[in-house]
């Protein structure tokens, strides 16, 4: 299976550090599987203006790409004004509304405080919700103080992280196995 | 209707369109030259004719997977090649093209097959046409308006004083050649959503409605929006014709049906969309109240008798060579529908005379 681990900022040093994190917990415990980082700090990336995906150029064009032949998507977010940032939103607008059909998707949170803990509830999984992904239900929620410099410094979050991974692809496999025996009762 | 050549006592119209899609067949992996192409589809016009069909469309699409831009150039040939079915574009994206130029094309046109031409306007749902041919997309909206407005004045006066803001004004000027009987049939393409329907009622120009897939019963609100708004701005809404479209395949059976559409849905989707079309709801196409038509022969004509009842349109129009389809199901496919459906739909469409 295709895993992308996606950085969803271009400021900031703690989701890349999560995502880092994350992206070593996969090729670790899962060599199997092909996993790939996307931070979109390294790529320049247009406002969505209404086009089909497959209608932009360059890094616009590779980054959905990428997210379009994906299996599973772990978003890693910040926290910016009680929200996710510009930068990841528009990520979701540059796509088709169904695109994450078939897909599993996992999130990792990092923020200052624990102040907009239900942020996740409340604004990133109804959007997922809504362009059809398999939402793995518990998500990371890491704080500041669990960093040090630029490294995961709470063993909790390690252990957390550790079985998101692993709830990803359960996740992922289960909805397959169902995927599968729907499609042979089709017949088409 | 008369002025739109549709005589309602004859029962409702059936047509096919191709929009000229140019995609490998995913059963093979291989795919024809566009020289195959374009001849496939003057041959299948032929077909279509001889299956008694009543209209035969070609759209333009200026990017990859298609084949045909020149789309009136294709119908030119058509208009040679056949003697009674109507020929007509689905759709010439006017948003990029002069109304002027559209207009002598179609009259040209219509001279060669002896008044069979007809023009469907659209604003197109891909972007290439508007990068090749230099049109801003941020004016999409104003710049379609605008040149429907001007096509439907040069269909309906003989000199043309116009001024606007997206082509050079017009003063006195006579667009020649005329078509045959001084005036076309002129449609408006509208997709799903009531919105562009609203436009054309408002306008009181004929619709072609999408109906792609999901419920039939989601685009009667857009059909009812239409009629309203032709009503509210003067027009007598029974005297403008209605047509839907949608995707077709019939197969003995609807399992064979389902089968055989399929590959083809699903790669079409997935070169021209960038995503493919999901399996639980194209099972659900088989249900009479879905607008997809796929199926037996006997649910294609339930559907079209369900659609003609929630509608009331006048001409159906079948899309059967989405996706790379090869010629030999094609065939298969107008041979169904010139003897099995054709006859069931005029017979229960047919408008009784005074």
């Amino acid at each position: 299976m295709k895993i992308v681990i996606i950085s969803g900022s271009i400021v900031g040093t703690k989701t890349k550090t999560a995502m880092l994190k994350t992206e070593e917990i996969f090729l670790q415990k899962y060599p199997e599987h092909d996993v790939q980082l996307l931070d979109l700090a390294d790529y320049q990336i247009e406002y969505s203006d209404g086009r089909n995906y497959i209608d932009y150029e360059g890094d616009t064009k590779y980054v959905t790409e990428t997210i379009m032949n994906a299996d599973a998507l772990i978003i890693g977010t910040p926290v910016f004004q009680a929200s996710i940032p510009a930068t990841l939103k528009n990520i979701f607008d540059l796509l088709p509304i169904h695109a994450f059909r078939d897909k599993v998707a996992s999130i990792v949170v990092t923020a200052g405080t624990a102040k907009h803990y239900l942020m996740v509830e409340q604004q990133l999984k109804p959007i997922l919700a809504y362009m059809k992904a398999q939402i793995v239900p518990t998500y990371v929620f890491i704080e500041e103080q669990d960093f040090l410099r630029k490294e995961i410094s709470n063993d909790d979050i390690i252990f957390r992280l550790d079985r998101l991974a692993e709830d990803t692809i359960s996740t992922f496999e289960a909805f397959e196995a169902i995927r599968i025996k729907k499609d042979e009762a089709y017949g088409f | 209707m008369k002025k739109y050549r549709i005589d309602a006592t004859k029962g409702m119209e059936f047509g096919l369109y191709s929009l000229g899609d140019h995609i490998l067949n995913p059963l093979t992996g291989s795919r024809i030259s566009a020289q195959q192409r374009i001849q496939e589809l003057v041959e299948v016009s032929q077909l279509a004719e001889q299956a008694g069909i009543d209209v035969f469309g070609v759209g333009e699409s200026h990017q990859k997977y298609f084949a045909s831009q020149a789309h009136t150039v294709i119908l030119g040939a058509i208009a040679q090649a056949t003697q009674k079915i109507k020929i007509t574009s689905s759709a010439t994206v006017l948003s990029v093209l002069d109304p002027v130029r559209v207009y002598e094309d179609f009259s040209t046109i219509d001279l060669l097959s002896d008044g069979r031409a007809e023009i469907v306007a659209g604003r197109g749902s891909r972007v290439g046409a508007y990068q090749l041919l230099g049109v801003d997309l941020q004016d999409y909206e104003d710049i379609f308006e605008e040149k429907l407005e001007l096509l439907k004045q040069i269909n309906e006066e003989e000199r043309i004083t116009w001024k606007g803001n997206y082509r050079a004004p017009l003063q006195n000027a006579e667009i020649l050649p005329q078509p045959k009987d001084g005036s076309l049939p002129i449609w408006r393409a509208v997709g799903g959503p009531p919105a562009s329907a609203i436009k054309a009622g408002h306008m009181g120009i004929p619709m072609i409605l999408t109906t792609l897939g999901g419920p039939a019963m989601n685009f009667k609100h857009s059909v009812d929006a239409y009629r309203q708004a032709a009503e509210n701005n003067g027009f007598d809404a029974q005297s403008l014709p209605i047509g839907t479209t949608s995707l077709f395949y019939v197969a003995d059976t609807n399992n064979e049906a389902l089968q055989g559409m399929y590959p083809h849905l699903n790669t079409g989707f997935q070169a021209i969309r960038g995503s493919g079309y999901p399996k639980q709801q194209f099972a659900q196409s088989t249900d009479y109240r879905d607008a997809m038509m796929v199926g037996s022969k006997e649910l294609i004509i339930e559907k079209l008798l369900y659609q003609h009842e929630l509608y009331g349109m006048q001409r159906f129009m079948a899309q059967i060579d989405f996706g790379g389809v090869p010629f030999d199901k094609i065939m298969k496919n107008i041979e169904m529908i010139g003897n099995d459906i054709i006859p069931a739909i005029k017979k229960h469409t047919r408008e009784k005379g005074e």
